[in-house]
């Protein structure tokens, strides 16, 4: 039996029943922004990178069924102006300095705005206050750089089955915290090889010691873009 | 020499001239001369107007961010930074030494700073008013001009200047803010390709090198009246040495020389220097004065750099360096040479000596092959002194258990000249300026002295060709009775 398609950007893409746009599109090696999405858990659509419009609506791609026949927007000057917004907002709320930062080169944000060649912040830096927690033998938090896509607070509660990030606070008051009295990740039972010790997209989460270990110009998005990392390798790799 | 211009008793009834920004250096200062009616200089002063503040923000962040956190200082001589940082937390890390691989490497990148950093104070900054005259019309005063008078000139310095770029590029990983050095070591190898293209063009850039050196001294030997007194002020010279007292620009221990040449403390220990140094702080400036603790503030104060260091150590250990260190020290009998501009003809005897050091160290194995990391017990502070392009870089930092910088001490080298620049102004203002009717051609005069020292104002990126020229004359109200603006 043939399966389903939509059409993204004008290309047909088959899909199963129950499958969202951004996991349908990617199986079929198409790509489509996002951070807040993995592929080891349910759409989160915190991010809003995966935006695309469908009839008239702007829509997560990662939250959205795909529907036979449905017309979908994802690489259009529109859809990425929209995105490259979302960018800019979440570069200037927290803090975030490439060009020290040990992260630069294997970071999901950075790689991001270079894919969406978003050249500048453009609206006014926030420079929140976000004291690091360095407690932890093995591991440093750097809050500057969070962008509460949740993955860590996700694999640990669902993969780690630890619960040691939370979000606290709402809307321009949200923070990462973490789930311990007093508030240090020294303080939790919290492992260098968790699940959530290496999830984290940009450079929140970070091992101790080795930051520039590996040489700028041989890291991940400094071999290949963002948008040929993030698909599959292969068929079933998801 | 004396520094009875540095504050005038009657500062409120005297004319301000002030020459805002300095142009062709690195960085941002500006000058203030004090003048009563009559055009006489009462009061000189080079002052810093810019705070940078990185001792305070990188307090807080973990170690190992640091080698690439704090070159940012600096867009010219980041790779001093990025070392001498590095050095210090070697020893936080325990790697006391480090492989031969990381040892070599670390100069590699660091002779290549040393090289395109010189080239460019030399060829693009300072030798339009050499080859041109400090009172040249300013539309030739500049590398534009150079090009066009003297294009051989200006193609080797701007070769020479690209030479010392592209070995930073292979060493560091780029031409600017590299992140290779890290504590403990060095996280790459020198690839074979590199190594054989840098290797092709290292004897002509000898060669650029040693006639670099050679117009330099024609120009010395053409007018040794102008250049063995222009900004003339003795003092004391100070920079690392190698233990057999050979030049050492990378590691070493601290000699100091007094200005008539003898050796006032030896092999001191760079460690050692928060008992050694002392940095005062006067009220009209940023910029803190080193003195030799034990010498007091009037008697301890001393240049660094290129002067300081020709003339300090004992020999230079690669020959064609060292014969023209032999034929510096013969022009002036052997006395201690002081005369400001003598700061050029030492930085391309440096530059020369670096090219055969980049040259001689590049078919070394352990460049593109070895361990490259070390590690030892731990640490809870390091101190890296590394001898940078204008003098003694001094880096000290306290790492907390949680591997985070608890306190941090910069000392870089213009800092150490200070007072020598200060002085140096004082020393022109009053020999040339005063009473004199002022013009472009004569303040230039005091912005020629203060190049001399190369001086990194801010540790800031020149913008070259774009730094304007503001000269304002205020009456003895504050009033605008002159201006003169000049653009790039």
């Amino acid at each position: 039996m043939s399966r389903s398609t939509f059409l993204l950007d004008g290309q047909s893409v088959p899909f199963d029943d129950g499958q969202m746009i951004l996991e349908a599109a990617r199986a079929a090696g198409r790509y489509i922004p996002h951070l807040c999405w993995h592929p080891d858990f349910p759409p989160h659509g915190s991010c809003k990178l995966c935006v695309v419009k469908v009839a008239g609506r702007h829509v997560s791609a990662c939250a959205t069924p795909a529907r036979a026949g449905a017309e979908v927007e994802s690489d259009t000057p529109e859809i990425n102006t929209e995105r490259r917004t979302l960018l800019q907002m979440l570069f200037v709320e927290g803090n975030h300095f490439c060009p020290a930062c040990e992260k630069s080169g294997d970071c999901q944000l950075q790689a991001m705005a270079y894919d969406l060649e978003m050249t500048t912040p453009r609206f006014r830096h926030f420079f929140p206050d976000r004291p690091v927690d360095a407690s932890h033998p093995e591991v440093l938090l750097d809050f500057n750089r969070c962008i509460y896509c949740e993955l860590c607070v996700r694999a640990s509660r669902e993969q780690d089955g630890k619960a040691v990030f939370a979000l606290t606070g709402r809307g321009i008051n949200k923070k990462l915290a973490v789930n311990a009295e007093s508030g240090r990740l020294a303080d939790t039972d919290f492992a260098a090889d968790d699940k959530a010790a290496r999830i984290c997209p940009v450079g929140v989460i970070l091992k101790k010691r080795v930051g520039f270990a590996v040489p700028i110009g041989e890291r991940t998005y400094d071999r290949a873009p963002l948008h040929e990392v993030a698909l599959p390798k292969s068929e079933g790799d998801t | 020499m004396s520094s009875d211009l540095e504050t005038a008793a009657n500062r409120d009834i005297l004319r301000r001239v002030a020459i805002d920004p300095i142009s062709r250096v690195e960085g941002h200062g500006k000058v203030t001369l004090l003048l009563d009616e009559a055009g006489k200089v009462h009061e000189a002063r080079l002052h810093i107007v810019e705070f940078r503040g990185f001792e305070a923000f990188i307090e807080g962040r973990p170690y190992w961010e640091i080698p690439v956190i704090v070159q940012r200082l600096c867009g010219i001589c980041p790779v001093s930074h990025h070392l001498a940082a590095a050095k210090a937390l070697d020893y936080v890390v325990g790697a006391v030494p480090v492989t031969a691989t990381a040892d070599k490497m670390r100069r590699l990148m660091h002779y290549g700073q040393i090289l395109q950093s010189h080239a460019l104070h030399f060829f693009h900054l300072a030798s339009p008013d050499l080859l041109f005259g400090f009172d040249a019309p300013v539309a030739q005063r500049n590398i534009a001009g150079v090009i066009a008078a003297h294009p051989d000139i200006a193609r080797q310095g701007v070769g020479l200047r690209r030479f010392g770029q592209q070995v930073i590029a292979a060493t560091a990983g780029k031409r600017i803010h590299g992140t290779a050095a890290v504590p403990g070591g060095i996280n790459r190898h020198l690839s074979a390709t590199d190594r054989d293209a840098l290797t092709a063009e290292a004897d002509t850039m000898v060669a650029w090198s040693q006639a670099a050196v050679a117009l330099v001294r024609r120009l010395h030997e053409a007018d040794p009246a102008l250049y063995d007194r222009f900004g003339c002020v003795p003092s004391s010279l100070m920079s690392l040495v190698r233990a057999d007292g050979a030049m050492e620009l990378y590691d070493g221990q601290l000699r100091l020389r007094s200005a008539d040449g003898e050796i006032l403390r030896d092999a001191v220990p760079s460690h050692d220097y928060m008992d050694f140094i002392t940095e005062a702080v006067k009220p009209w400036s940023y910029m803190k004065f080193p003195y030799v603790t034990d010498l007091g503030p009037e008697a301890g104060w001393y240049k660094v750099g290129p002067l300081a260091r020709v003339q300090n150590c004992d020999f230079i250990p690669t020959p064609l360096a060292e014969a023209e260190r032999r034929a510096f020290r013969a022009y002036s009998g052997g006395a201690i040479q002081h005369a400001s501009l003598a700061y050029h003809w030492a930085r391309m005897i440096e530059m020369l000596h670096a090219a055969e050091v980049i040259r001689d160290l590049l078919p070394d194995p352990d460049l593109t092959g070895g361990e490259r990391m070390a590690a030892g017990p731990r640490a809870a502070s390091g101190v890296g002194v590394i001898e940078a392009p204008r003098g003694t870089l001094i880096h000290h930092y306290w790492v907390g258990d949680d591997d985070l910088v608890r306190w941090c001490n910069l000392i870089v080298s213009t800092t150490h000249n200070n007072e020598a620049m200060n002085r140096t102004v004082r020393e022109v203002a009053r020999r040339e300026l005063s009473g004199q009717t002022l013009t472009e051609g004569l303040l230039n005069h005091i912005e020629v002295a203060i190049r001399a020292y190369d001086p990194c104002l801010s540790c800031a990126t020149h913008a070259l060709g774009k730094m304007p020229l503001e000269v304002r004359l205020l009456d003895a109200d504050g009033a605008c009775v002159d201006q003169k603006v000049r653009n790039g």
